[in-house]
């Protein structure tokens, strides 16, 4: 007998460790070899996330209570707001390292807090630096009851102090034969609620930021589109101030403005038609 | 030889053996820990420098459309950034001679608005971007396909990717009559958005007469408005596309 029984033991254990290392290693060179054929794949489809694909192909809900044709008083109590881009999608950058992702965040966290004060509850769609897909957020805003939905943003053009309210363009009116709104055009019933909230916030936004427009401009924003609430996006000029307080101070005054805003749009608030009639 | 003196004699030769079976295993697990990362990096490279060649082989396949000189000059045009506070679009008159092809024409007129004007801050689409495709769709669908720098050079935001999209659609309605909708395609795909905010999905609006997008049934008369999206593609239309490309 050449070897004892704890030695051959022990050669045993060795030869399955290293036959482990082995294969742990052959993993790594294998893996190394997808991820470049990963990289390869359109950016657009890794944000859609298997829940929002299996939105896609449902539709949402109309809200509870909504009967085609009738429009009901709806006490507007719930403000989503979406502070834009995150994770590795920093958004518009400055030439003094801003980043819109950061100023963002930092908008919110005002707005928040000027909401609250207005009595308002507040849902963000992102807590932290991480990057939710445009239907994942929509999803969030559309799991909410009698809510508006703000999207923040900082743009990278534009005269700096000044804001912006957008409202998604024109979109083809819903034909609910079932009740559901089609997930890709959600925010189609909503369009002249959306108007309303636009016009109320930009106004209280101009009033304080000289050179803003008067009432809210119109443009196809992805993230509005599948949003099936009053919706707007406010767009702040900008990343390319020499001074990143330039932004911070303006701050206070955007999130006032916004809180004022919704508060006069909340008599205004009604659950809009099923059959796409924007009120 | 008894046992005992076979073992002790033997027991430095596998001493030795179970040194360099260790030894062999621990070098595997080190190179590969090395090797590993270093050809990740490589194959990434190499991912990135063939989707760049790809891009320039197309590029170079594209044919440049020149102006003819005996197409008759036409006063087009072109919607460029009319103020400082870059928020308004204004159409400046520039004597071309276009062609009365509408692919060709499309073609000169955009390649015209991708140069800019003479004051760059007027500029609304990058200057590296390139038209790599245009073709017309029986329907009056164009599709514009353009190299990945127009999403990727353009300044992010709502106000600047809205105005790109809208310099486009405004600068055909102006000069290509036959477009009716415009789908914007970066680099053969179609992108979720322009670069994070504006919607790419579906077709903009560019004649006021655009109507009903064909072929979808969901997709109702939407007011004539220069750069409102109408509803995304549908299959059919996407197999047309592909079968005239």
């Amino acid at each position: 007998m050449l070897l004892d029984v704890g030695n051959s033991q022990r050669l045993r254990f060795l030869t399955v460790l290293g036959t482990s290392s082995l294969f742990v290693a052959g993993a790594g060179i294998a893996l190394a070899l997808q991820t470049p054929s990963q990289t390869q794949q359109p950016a657009a489809s890794s944000s859609t996330t298997p829940s929002a694909a299996a939105a896609g192909q449902s539709g949402v809900p109309t809200p509870p209570g909504s009967m085609p044709g009738v429009q009901t008083p709806g006490g507007l109590n719930v403000v989503v707001l979406d502070p834009a881009h995150g994770g590795t999608d920093l958004g518009a950058r400055g030439t003094g390292g801003i980043q819109e992702s950061e100023i963002t965040m930092e908008f919110a966290a005002e707005v928040r807090r000027a909401l609250e004060q207005q009595g308002f509850q507040v849902v963000q769609t992102r807590q932290g630096n991480d990057n939710p897909s445009f239907d994942d957020r929509s999803a969030i805003a559309n799991a909410q009851r009698n809510a508006v939905f703000i999207a923040l943003h900082i743009s990278s053009t534009g005269l700096p102090g000044t804001v912006r309210v957008y409202v998604n363009s024109d979109l083809p009116a819903v034909t609910s034969a079932n009740g559901f709104i089609p997930w890709d055009r959600a925010q189609a019933p909503y369009l002249g609620l959306s108007r309303k909230l636009g016009d109320l916030v930009q106004g209280m936004l101009t009033q304080r930021f000289k050179g803003s427009p008067d009432t809210a401009q119109t443009a196809t924003i992805r993230q509005l589109r599948t949003t099936a609430a009053p919706a707007i996006a406010v767009e702040v000029s900008s990343v390319v101030v020499n001074d990143r307080t330039d932004l911070d101070h303006m701050a206070p005054g955007v999130a006032d403005a916004i809180a004022r805003g919704v508060a006069a749009f909340k008599p205004l608030y009604v659950i809009p038609t099923a059959g796409g009639a924007s009120p | 030889m008894t046992e005992p003196m076979m073992e002790s004699a033997l027991a430095p030769a596998k001493e030795r053996w179970k040194f360099w079976v260790t030894a062999l295993l621990v070098f595997a697990v080190v190179g590969a820990a090395i090797f590993v990362p270093i050809l990740r990096r490589r194959m990434q490279r190499a991912a990135r420098l063939q989707q760049q060649s790809e891009e320039q082989a197309r590029r170079e396949l594209i044919q440049q459309v020149p102006m003819n000189p005996s197409d008759p000059r036409v006063k087009a045009k072109l919607f460029w950034i009319s103020d400082a506070d870059n928020s308004m679009l204004a159409p400046v008159v520039v004597e071309l001679p276009l062609s009365s092809d509408p692919v060709l024409r499309s073609k000169q007129v955009i390649n015209t608005l991708l140069a800019g004007p003479v004051d760059v801050e007027l500029r609304t689409l990058p200057p590296d971007a390139v038209l790599l495709a245009f073709y017309i769709l029986p329907d009056g669908t164009a599709i514009a396909d353009f190299s990945e720098a127009l999403a990727t050079s353009i300044p992010s935001g709502i106000a600047s990717e809205q105005l790109a999209v809208d310099s486009m659609a405004r600068t055909l309605e102006a000069n290509v009559p036959q477009v009716k909708r415009l789908k914007i395609l970066i680099h053969g795909q179609e992108a979720e958005t322009l670069a994070g905010h504006v919607d790419l999905t579906g077709t903009f609006v560019v004649s006021a007469d655009a109507g009903q997008a064909p072929a979808n049934p969901v997709a109702a008369p939407v007011a004539g408005k220069v750069g409102a999206l109408l509803a995304p593609l549908t299959p059919v239309n996407r197999a047309v596309k592909l079968s005239q490309r």
